[in-house]
């Protein structure tokens, strides 16, 4: 049994962070110059992670799969950055914004990791205006705050409908200002396809370029992954098409941890599906719900006739509407959170109220925040958004209620790591989304952008250093070593492997048959025995996959038939393991909703008493039943009791 | 309900840098009207995989108009026919049954061909990396709010910060000009007092990088700001003009 080690310091959780500081190794700064240390992935926290370590003096190579860095995902976020500034005056505090995350992530998050999270979000936030990020600000010069889900406080800083973009656009200049100052290597279109282990340390990664199809080595004395989540594997979702699990699945493979594979968060407010060549969904930010009030028809017989096209939303009357949200839950009406929201348009759907050609789909309507500002503030506080769903949709929101519906949207589960970020393989960290540390079983709004930026910006820096100061005497390896050739030779064996199958279908076609079956048993309701069912339909998907995969062209050339192929693989395993993990987890919990375990009134219902647990599956061979090791969560601090939003 | 059409297609198809390209024509029927362009290109490549051939070769990947990947001159116009769009959300409900429609890479001496549609935007990372920052080092930086910045400058720096940086602005111009890319980065670090400090230098190093890349002059043709996704304001110019006269002076 591997021992799970969290390695979380000593002291009263307000003074670990400061002990771990304290007490860390560091490397002196002739000795950064002779340590390499490869990043892979360029969003939040890649880009945050190499541009810091340019800048400490370390020699860093930093890989990407798009054309630029600053096309990563962490670009499509939009609503905001939540930090503990309490600018607005409104009872904001560190303390406070640990006790929303961990209660928002429903009791399944360390205590020590989000402590440490709140309390670097203030710094953050002054990093990003001193890169000249362009938050929101009042007229008096200050920044302005908006709310969240989960939260009764106003505490998430926002640039218009476009924060993600604006705060990796920040990150992206510090990256390439260490690029031209010669410490960072950039690489794009660029895909780690192996992780090189060398006495048992990660030391290297093998990549493919993407334009020319060739294998090539790289060696560094660390190894970060940022890479992201891995919510394509559900074909639809609101990630951008190249978004994948797979730098996380071979971590897995080569022997890191994947921790609550099962958690993944269903996002409320996204466009509703059109038809079955869609290929992704697009998601209205959590911030509408500040001034949006969601409702479905009171009547049963409003509802059908919206369907058939013979109502309009606006000409059923105030009394007849029914704000599902504000009724359930006063005390945080619109803005519970994500998971809760979910939830709730699907019971009101599946009981026969939903809206839509579809009947998959709830009203988000800003009548009353119109007549209450005016369509002038709307409009300064939405525009964009408002504007995307009228390019989308072909509907004016400003006039009619926008139209939306839950989507898969972000993974908590992840690569497990302990309080370093560091995974269970020595020498390999793992940040952002991409790993699983700070959310729980359900992610707060506005918290992934502040997760990544701290993993970048105010985690890695410091406990990266503890690792490599044991490596200062380690000499650069040529790539030359065995290691390095049993690597590109076992990811050019695989690429053959794909490129020789020879069969009928299109990489896409199996993707919509494995995010069908992840949607319907693995979505946001699920059972023992559709997790049952779902694990057999995903190992029949992946004999498809690898019998009947059709990839034109050469894997000596540009090729996006034979990249998807490669992370579909992943995406099948990946698929597989979440319902392993939710089969076995037998409680509700955040995104996890287990229909055998709910209140009386369809609330999640959690089993401490047995699953107070971090899941971590270790992995133990190709079609092997992966192991599953616990890594307890102990509360020193918060008290869990039932979730109330009420 | 749904409405579909029939199209036919003429894509540019070009196996790689060196090769000589050539448009290939493509018929292809029921394409609804609800779907994007993007999906269009999608059901067009299921198609082709399905008949043994190589697909089209496109950039893509937010498909919600933000990440910048996205690009294509479609019937002659960067991001085609819908204003303030990329191509990703640009919508067949904009084209007619039976229509040709026409679909290219961006041309232009700074962003050579890769494959098919895909062109090499690189230039770009290279202008940003030659100035397009504030220089700041993680940590030890001042609270977020010791610096008050008039609400006027912050809306007017976000709306240059808008730019994706797709390269619509270079596809458009007959000179194959940089300079709207350049003066959006420019204006927003000028316009707040944390990019103040630099700005003249910022402004010399961005323009004699992108000089160096082989991008063509400005002449106010007009063309980069009707043709924005962002809408991006020519008027950033205006203001990278300045600096960079300033930059002049201060030499």
């Amino acid at each position: 049994m591997v021992k799970l080690d969290a390695k979380i310091p000593d002291g009263p959780l307000a003074r670990k962070w400061d002990n771990y500081k304290a007490n860390q190794k560091l490397v002196n700064p002739a000795n950064k110059r002779k340590l390499d240390i490869i990043v892979v992935g360029t969003g939040l926290a890649g880009a945050s992670a190499a541009a810091s370590f340019g800048e400490m003096g370390f020699n860093v190579k930093v890989f990407t799969i798009q054309d630029s860095p600053r096309r990563a995902h962490s670009i499509a976020a939009q609503g905001g950055i939540n930090a503990a500034k309490n600018y607005p005056n409104d009872g904001d505090s560190v303390y406070r914004l640990f006790y929303d995350t961990v209660k928002g992530g429903d009791y399944r998050a360390r205590e020590a990791n989000v402590y440490r999270l709140a309390q670097v979000s203030n710094n953050i936030i002054d990093q990003c205006v001193a890169q000249g990020v362009p938050f929101a600000r009042e007229y008096g010069g200050l920044l302005d705050n908006r709310s969240f889900g989960g939260a009764q406080v106003s505490r998430t800083f926002y640039a218009k409908g476009q924060t993600g973009q604006q705060l990796l656009l920040g990150a992206y200049q510090a990256l390439m200002r260490q690029v031209h100052a010669g410490s960072v290597k950039l690489y794009t279109r660029n895909e780690m396809v192996e992780i090189v282990i060398v006495d048992g340390k990660a030391r290297g990664i093998i990549s493919r370029n993407l334009v020319t199809g060739k294998l090539e080595r790289h060696f560094g004395h660390a190894v970060v992954l940022a890479t992201g989540g891995y919510g394509n594997t559900f074909f639809l979702s609101t990630n951008a098409m190249g978004s994948n699990g797979s730098a996380a699945w071979k971590a897995y493979k080569k022997g890191a941890m994947f921790a609550n594979p099962c958690f993944a968060q269903i996002h409320p407010t996204c466009i509703p599906v059109h038809g079955k060549f869609q290929s992704k969904l697009t998601l209205m930010s959590e911030s509408l719900r500040n001034d949006g009030r969601i409702w479905v028809p009171k009547k049963k017989e409003d509802a059908e006739a919206i369907r058939a096209g013979k109502l309009k939303p606006t000409e059923i009357a105030e009394e007849d509407r029914d704000y599902y949200l504000e009724r359930r839950y006063p005390a945080f009406g619109n803005l519970v959170p994500r998971d809760v929201a979910s939830r709730a348009a699907k019971e009101r759907c599946d009981a026969g109220y939903g809206v839509g050609p579809t009947g998959l789909a709830v009203y988000l309507d800003f009548q009353s925040a119109i007549d209450r500002l005016g369509r002038d503030a709307i409009e300064a506080r939405y525009g964009n958004l408002f504007q995307m769903y009228e390019k989308i949709v072909d509907d004016n929101p400003y006039e009619t209620p926008m139209m939306i519906y839950p989507a898969i949207h972000y993974t908590m589960g992840g690569i497990w790591v302990d309080y370093e970020l560091q995974t269970t393989v020595p020498g390999l960290f793992c940040a952002g989304e991409a790993n699983f540390s700070d959310h729980g079983a359900n992610r707060l709004g506005a918290s992934a952008l502040m997760q990544g930026l701290a993993d970048g910006y105010f985690v890695l820096p410091y406990t990266i250093q503890n690792y490599l100061a044991d490596d200062i005497s380690t000499p650069r390896m040529t790539t030359e070593e065995r290691e390095f050739e049993d690597a590109e030779k076992s990811a050019k064996d695989r690429l053959d492997k794909i490129m020789s199958i020879n069969g009928k279908r299109s990489v896409d076609s199996i993707h919509k048959e494995l995010g069908l079956v992840m949607w319907d048993f693995v979505g946001m309701a699920r059972n023992k025995e559709g997790l049952q069912q779902a694990i057999e339909k995903i190992q029949a998907i992946k004999k498809e996959f690898w019998t009947n995969v059709r990839i034109p062209g050469s894997a000596e050339d540009m090729n996006a038939e034979l990249e998807k192929a490669g992370r579909l693989a992943d995406f099948i395993e990946i698929g597989e393991l979440m319902a392993r993990d939710a089969l076995h987890r037998e409680e509700s919990c955040g995104g996890h909703f287990r229909e055998e375990y709910q209140t009386e009134d369809g609330e999640a219902l959690r089993q401490d008493d047995k699953f107070t647990y971090t899941a971590c599956w270790q992995y133990k061979g190709e079609d092997q039943e992966p192991e599953l090791h616990r890594e307890d969560l102990t509360f020193e601090v918060v008290k869990l009791v039932q979730r109330n939003y009420k | 309900m749904e409405t579909t059409i029939n199209i036919k297609l003429k894509v540019w198809r070009q196996a790689g840098p060196k090769a000589k390209g050539r448009f290939e024509t493509y018929e292809l029927n029921n394409i609804s009207t609800d779907s994007s362009f993007l999906e269009m290109l999608d059901i067009l490549n299921e198609q082709l995989i399905n008949e043994g051939k190589e697909p089209v070769a496109f950039d893509h990947d937010c498909r919600e108009g933000i990440c910048g990947m996205c690009s294509l001159y479609i019937n002659g116009r960067p991001h085609g026919p819908d204003d303030d769009v990329t191509t990703c959300q640009l919508h067949m409900r904009k084209f007619k049954d039976g229509e040709t429609i026409t679909v290219e890479p961006w041309r232009s001496a700074g962003f050579p061909i890769i494959k098919d549609l895909i062109v090499d935007r690189t230039a770009f990372d290279k202008i940003i990396a030659a100035g397009g920052y504030i220089s700041v080092s993680t940590g030890g930086v001042p609270d977020a709010n010791a610096i008050p910045i008039p609400k006027e400058d912050a809306d007017e720096a976000m709306d240059a910060a808008s730019c994706i940086g797709c390269g619509a602005c270079v596809a458009a111009c007959k000179n194959g000009s940089a300079m709207l890319f350049v003066s959006a980065k420019v204006s927003q670090l000028a316009l707040l007092p944390q990019g103040r400090v630099e700005a003249a230098r910022r402004a010399k190093n961005m323009v004699a990088k992108m000089d160096e890349l082989g991008f063509g002059n400005c002449t106010n043709t007009g063309a980069c700001e009707v043709e924005c996704p962002k809408g991006i304001s020519l008027a950033n110019i205006a203001r990278l003009n300045r600096e960079f006269l300033k930059a002049g002076i201060q030499d």
